[in-house]
């Protein structure tokens, strides 16, 4: 029977991080970078615990800080959507690659 | 646990909310814009009490030191000049200007947590809360594309830099089972060496090297600052990079003290790039925003000179280089602002013969450029020459020659706007017409160039005991 180490919350975490940027610098669509954004913050959030539940389970701080994670990250993703719908309004497109009124 | 130490930042929010119900019954808006100001000073005398206080509170996540109020009162500073200059920006390039000085106070708050914190749960809340404001401000403009791709590509680059950061955090925790930076500063040292504790360093100093604009995670700056409103960024440019700085120059004495060599390293290598792309790549440029846009990456890598000569006590010149730039730069914005609220234009050539049609404006912008450049005995000379006079005691000395090279290089662009201002013939001779609140801040900018330049001494002082908490 497989017993559940530390290594593999991190080796977890460390893919999905990897996962979520490769999405964030390869989709061209503005809400698909912003999910890879937050797959690496929830990457973050396992490997967070992972280590709060094997190196100190008697102290919440890991699984403090990851509340504090997912919170910010709600906000992030609010404020983010907004200007993503902001932009579509003036533009009609949020592909990122055709948003280049600055020079990228 | 002792609340009273978080009276500036209680003032300071119970402000914001009070500018935003203000904005809902008074419809005066440049009234509650010298609300805010008037609020914004009161913050600062409270910080300013705080001054010799050198204490921890909440478990160590809040420290209330010198350095601390140092920082503090130079990014309530520079807001109330930011709001100062944005009274009068024109009516067709601001709406919804109390929400906008609200918006602004939350980010100013944000940044003071930023300053304090000693945790690094507090350093990335405060962090986020400075970034999510600062990406509505970008956006702010929102009939106009520039301002709402601005905080798009801003927004994207930011949360992607979180991230980054947030990962090496969570290694540094788990490295050393702790988030306050004094206790894993005692963890790490039995660290050093291990390849995670390298990465877990360098992820973090990616994430912060975006908040500075350092190269190669500068791409977001000169867009953002182009598309940007103007008060927007100027607000970036100053307080938005001291922050980054602040929070850099806490983690590396203190978290990563034992690292120094390896953070020495990489500072030194990302202050070479920055400063060499910031300003080959400002020399082509023909818009007066995306110009200080590659000038304050070029900052950037100077401020990285400092922060890899960082030896015990070699930080006095990174906050001296920090106040001689935040108030340069001011200026230069202000200047940019009077402009461009009465042409409506943000390119260079349209800058020709502003000398004889607004020569106290010219004058003023020209101060700022200089001071910018580094001609003593403004502002920026001694912020350079501190800055690179640690990087030669620290035995860089071919830093500080690619850093004084690259000082020369810059010569080149900021001359050139001084050139068009003053030696190309005017297109259009009416007088620019610069509205009385620019007016104060343009003056009250210049002349703190000159006084920073000339009254170094007691300024060098307030530095050195603001630094003194760094060990």
């Amino acid at each position: 029977m497989l017993t559940l180490t530390l290594n593999h919350f991190l080796v977890l975490g460390a893919i999905l991080f990897c996962v979520g940027l490769y999405g964030a610098l390869a989709k061209g669509h503005a809400v698909a970078v912003l999910m890879g954004i937050e797959l690496m913050l929830n990457s973050v959030n396992i490997t967070l615990v992972g280590f709060a539940r094997f190196l100190a389970p008697d102290q919440l701080l890991g699984q403090v800080f990851a509340v504090f994670v997912i919170t910010a990250a709600a906000a992030e993703a609010a404020v983010g959507l907004a200007i993503v719908l902001v932009v579509y309004r003036q533009r009609r497109t949020v592909n990122v690659e055709e948003v280049d009124l600055l020079k990228w | 646990m002792n609340l009273a130490l978080l009276n500036p930042e209680i003032a300071l929010v119970v402000l914001a909310l009070f500018v935003f119900a203000l904005d809902l019954v008074w419809s005066n808006k440049r009234g509650i814009g010298y609300v805010t100001i008037a609020g914004l000073a009161g913050v600062a005398a409270l910080v300013a009490g705080q001054f010799g206080l050198n204490t921890t509170s909440f478990s160590g996540a809040l420290i209330v030191d010198n350095f601390a109020v140092f920082f503090n009162l130079l990014f309530l500073g520079a807001a109330a000049l930011v709001v100062l200059a944005a009274l009068q920006y024109g009516e067709q390039f601001l709406h919804w200007r109390g929400e906008f000085y609200g918006v602004l106070l939350f980010a100013t708050f944000g940044m003071m947590f930023m300053a304090s914190s000693g945790d690094l749960i507090a350093i990335y809340v405060a962090l986020e809360t400075a970034s999510i404001s600062l990406y509505v401000l970008a956006g702010f403009r929102k009939h106009d594309p520039a301002s709402g791709e601005a905080a798009l590509k801003y927004l994207l680059l930011g949360a992607l830099a979180s991230a980054v950061l947030l990962y090496g955090m969570a290694l540094l925790y788990g490295l050393t089972g702790s988030t306050n930076l004094a206790a894993i500063g005692q963890q790490i040292a039995g660290q050093a060496g291990q390849p995670v504790t390298l990465l877990a360093m360098t992820l973090v100093i990616c994430g912060l090297g975006f908040k500075v604009a350092a190269v190669p995670f500068q791409m977001w700056a000169p867009d953002v600052y182009q598309g940007a409103p103007t008060p927007v960024t100027a607000f970036l440019s100053v307080a938005s990079k001291a922050s980054g700085f602040a929070v850099l120059l806490r983690l590396t004495t203190s978290a990563l003290g034992p690292l120094q060599s390896d953070w020495q390293a990489i500072f030194t290598a990302l202050a070479v790039v920055t400063m060499t792309v910031g300003n080959l790549a400002a020399i082509p440029q023909h818009n007066i925003k995306r110009l200080m846009g590659y000038s304050s990456i070029a900052m950037a890598g100077y401020l990285l000179v400092g922060m890899a000569a960082l030896a015990a006590g070699g930080a006095p010149s990174i906050l001296l280089f920090l106040a001689a730039y935040t108030v340069t730069n001011l200026g230069a914005f202000a200047a940019i602002i009077a402009f461009s609220n009465a042409t409506g234009s943000d390119e260079i050539d349209d800058y020709s013969g502003l000398a004889s049609r607004s020569p106290l404006l010219a004058l003023g912008f020209g101060f700022c450029l200089f001071s910018l450049i580094g001609i003593p005995p403004l502002a920026g000379f001694f912020g350079k020459f501190y800055v690179f006079a640690e990087a030669v005691n620290r035995g860089l000395i071919w830093l500080a020659v690619v850093a004084l090279l690259n000082s020369a290089v810059s010569v080149f662009y900021y001359l050139r706007v001084v050139k068009v201002m003053y030696l190309n013939p005017a297109r259009d001779t009416s007088p620019v017409n610069v509205p009385p609140s620019l007016a104060v801040a343009l003056a009250v900018t210049a002349i703190g160039v000159v006084v920073v330049g000339v009254g170094i001494g007691p300024i060098m002082d307030t530095a050195v005991a603001a630094a003194q908490v760094l060990r």
